[in-house]
């Protein structure tokens, strides 16, 4: 895959040279801006300009499964909030190709700051999807380590994270590694001051970082009009780095856009906003209820841009795919759902006095004071107890 | 460098300037910190000896700068950010509350934030608004954060050399109207604890506890007291968090009589923390309750008015007289 450097400067507005229009790509909506898609909805394969992708039938059946794996992952995980072993759960409905096709472009060595709903990113980076699970259970606001899949915990404070990739990516170019940075955010964070701030870094340190918007239309009950009255991805313009639109429900596009960028990062020369045009398929989260701010017809005209349909269809019809695998990957499927089911329901709740640990990496005074008292406390009821078997506190 | 005589800016400027030396991993941000060596001159040089790479002149984004000195942080750096004024701090106030404090305890501790925030605080020199305030308080709340301020040029340089070792984050106020102020700097001393109390002056009457600009002014106090044949403890705190409760302690069962002294408004200060856990500790062997002075539940005054704001060694008599009336 080669994508020349000019690719990403979008975009081509200036009069007179309509060179991308001239070619051959059809662009979905004629009311929207260029939008680099190289699956149709129907599941064709269609040409672009400045993004190719060649990939091995094993390669695109492996895109497949994981977007079907994350999707079953993602409704279990939803059934489990509805049977009370979750607290509350963030969908991806519908985000599949994005975060897979991004995730899949990322190298081992490179470092991802995902917002709290990138779950087929973790899937991408190898992160277990129960750990995941913990802090939608309410045992850990958290917990794995960062650096063991270079996947930085969930952000759930919108637009934070994109400062601390700047960060990192600044750091890794001051090592002079080649490794690349992705920031993942929304249409909603695109709002906040830190978003700005971090394109404002980035740009003036000249930092590897990607920034990965996906634009799923909606911000809670806010549509994207509320945020902006540009697209998105133009805004990186003003900043002085390239801004690209990609069809976000197309995973083959995702792949081929986040790899240019990530390869733009790497060469050292800075970095670059990708908006993913896409869709929240489900509620913002389970305590959401879509019904009260948007229309059924719109969330239908999105069901036929599936992500996985599409790819599925392309594969059938290419002959990349039989029906064994497709019947391999269902039990795949159903085998994963029951693991995640099983490993939640024997989650244990964490030890009362986990409250203190870990608050500070060198101690604090009070810390401790606060901990003894609390153990004293404790353990109090235990004597008073003794004997009452069983009973609660 | 061994034994020197250097104004508080100046042995900042030492401790930062040993190290970048030391430590690679080492780096001072901010705005203006580079070329001009920061507003109060306190970074003067460090740029055109260890180059831009580890000397960052930032754009004018407070959250921006926070922000990304965690990210650095995450990749193995140990970044000291300067908020170029106490007011300023506000933009990043996000950054530091709800990421800096709390990540190293939302990874289960797996990964470190060691974090240095310069923030020259606190009234006295005459500024506009927003170049005077206290807001200490406002940090020491938030678990997950560690709050230091010296009050003399050792502390000043001892104090930052160990904030910077340490993996925690570390709010470091500079009293910014004592910049000035020399004191004596062994940098081949062994320092004490960086959140241990010192007893600054010892006396038998009253105890007066402060921080950064204000042990100065107890200090005098002190030595005006004497000549009136009262006897005052001084206790430098140093730190806002923890605090060292435990000298606190040892010296009001001595004194039996607290006052507590800071610029920041009194209300929900660290007064009301200290007067809570020492009554709560030393209830029997107090012969007055604890009194606080500091600041007017008002904002930080136009700076015609602020050494009436600002607890000076009239008012901080006037309590200790108040106190010993009991």
């Amino acid at each position: 895959m080669t994508v020349e450097s000019t690719a990403a400067r979008k975009p081509r507005r200036s009069s007179g040279t309509k060179r991308a229009s001239a070619k051959r790509t059809p662009q979905p909506q004629s009311s929207e801006p260029q939008l680099v898609q190289l699956l149709s909805p129907e599941g064709e394969r269609v040409e672009h300009p400045d993004y190719g992708i060649d990939l091995t039938p094993e390669e695109l059946r492996g895109l497949y499964r994981d977007m079907v794996l994350t999707r079953r992952f993602d409704a279990e995980a939803t059934a489990l909030q509805r049977q009370g072993e979750l607290g509350l759960w963030a969908s991806l409905l519908g985000q599949e190709a994005a975060q897979i096709g991004s995730g899949r472009a990322l190298r081992d060595d490179d470092y991802v700051f995902p917002t709290y709903r990138e779950h087929g990113v973790a899937w991408c980076r190898g992160v277990d999807p129960t750990n995941l699970l913990g802090m939608f259970r309410g045992v850990n606001h958290g917990g794995w380590d960062p650096n063991s899949n270079n996947f930085h915990l969930y952000t759930i404070v919108i637009g934070s994270q994109t400062l601390h990739a700047t960060g990192y990516a600044m750091g890794v170019a001051k090592d002079g590694a080649d490794s690349a940075v992705i920031a993942y955010f929304g249409d909603g964070a695109s709002s906040q001051g830190d978003v700005a701030e971090s394109f404002t870094f980035a740009a003036v340190y000249n930092a590897p970082v990607v920034f990965f918007c996906q634009n799923n239309q909606w911000a809670i009950s806010e549509p994207t009009e509320k945020q902006t009255r540009v697209p998105l991805y133009q805004r990186a313009q003003g900043y002085g780095f390239p801004g690209v639109r990609v069809d976000g429900n197309d995973v083959l596009a995702c792949l081929a856009v986040t790899r240019s960028a990530l390869e733009r990062a790497r060469r050292g020369e800075g970095p670059t906003l990708v908006e993913a045009f896409t869709y929240r398929m489900g509620a913002h989260t389970t305590s959401d209820d879509p019904t009260k701010y948007r229309r059924d017809e719109e969330r239908e005209a999105w069901e036929a841009k599936d992500p996985i349909l599409r790819l599925r269809r392309y594969l059938e019809r290419e002959g990349h795919a039989d029906e064994a695998f497709f019947t391999a990957l269902d039990e795949e499927s159903e085998t994963l759902g029951k693991r995640v089911r099983e490993v939640v329901r024997a989650m244990p709740d964490p030890d009362p006095m986990a409250i203190f640990d870990h608050v500070y990496a060198d101690g604090h005074a009070l810390v401790d004071e606060e901990r003894a008292q609390f153990a004293a406390y404790q353990a109090s009821f235990e004597d008073t107890q003794s004997g009452s078997a069983g009973e609660g506190k | 460098m061994a034994v020197q005589k250097l104004p508080i800016a100046k042995a900042i400027n030492e401790s930062l300037r040993k190290a970048l030396e030391t430590d690679p991993k080492v780096l001072i941000m901010g705005e203006d910190v580079g070329k001009l060596g920061g507003v109060f001159r306190v970074t003067d040089g460090l740029q055109k000896d260890f180059g831009e790479d580890r000397v960052i002149d930032t754009p004018l984004a407070e959250s921006g700068i926070i922000g990304t000195a965690i990210g650095l942080a995450l990749r193995g750096y140990r970044p000291v950010a300067e908020i170029q004024f106490d007011g300023f701090v506000f933009p990043a106030y996000d950054q530091i509350v709800t990421q800096l404090a709390k990540m190293h305890a939302r990874a289960l501790g797996k990964i470190k934030l060691p974090v240095v925030i310069r923030i020259p605080y606190g009234g006295g020199i005459g500024a506009v608004e927003h170049h005077s305030e206290s807001p200490e308080a406002l940090f020491a709340h938030v678990a997950g954060l560690k709050i230091v301020s010296p009050s003399n040029a050792s502390d000043a340089y001892w104090m930052m050399q160990q904030a910077i070792q340490s993996d925690d984050p570390v709010i470091f106020f500079e009293p910014k109207r004592r910049y000035w102020d020399k004191g004596e700097v062994n940098a081949e001393a062994i320092p004490g604890p960086l959140h241990g109390a010192r007893v600054a002056r010892e006396g038998t009457d009253l105890t007066l506890a402060a921080y950064g600009p204000m042990v100065k002014v107890c200090l005098e106090a002190a030595a005006a007291a004497e000549e009136e044949g009262k006897s005052l403890e001084v206790v430098d705190l140093r730190s806002m968090s923890p605090i060292d409760f435990d000298t606190i302690q040892t010296s009001v069962e001595k004194t039996r009589r607290l006052v507590v002294v800071h610029e920041a408004p009194v209300f929900f200060g660290s007064g009301a923390e200290i007067a809570a856990r020492l009554t709560e500790r030393c209830f029997y062997h107090l012969e007055a309750p604890v009194l606080r002075v500091g600041g007017y539940h008002a904002p930080y005054p136009p700076a015609r008015l602020e050494d009436e704001y600002l607890p000076g060694l009239d008012r901080v008599l006037d309590a200790v007289d108040r106190s010993l009336a009991y």
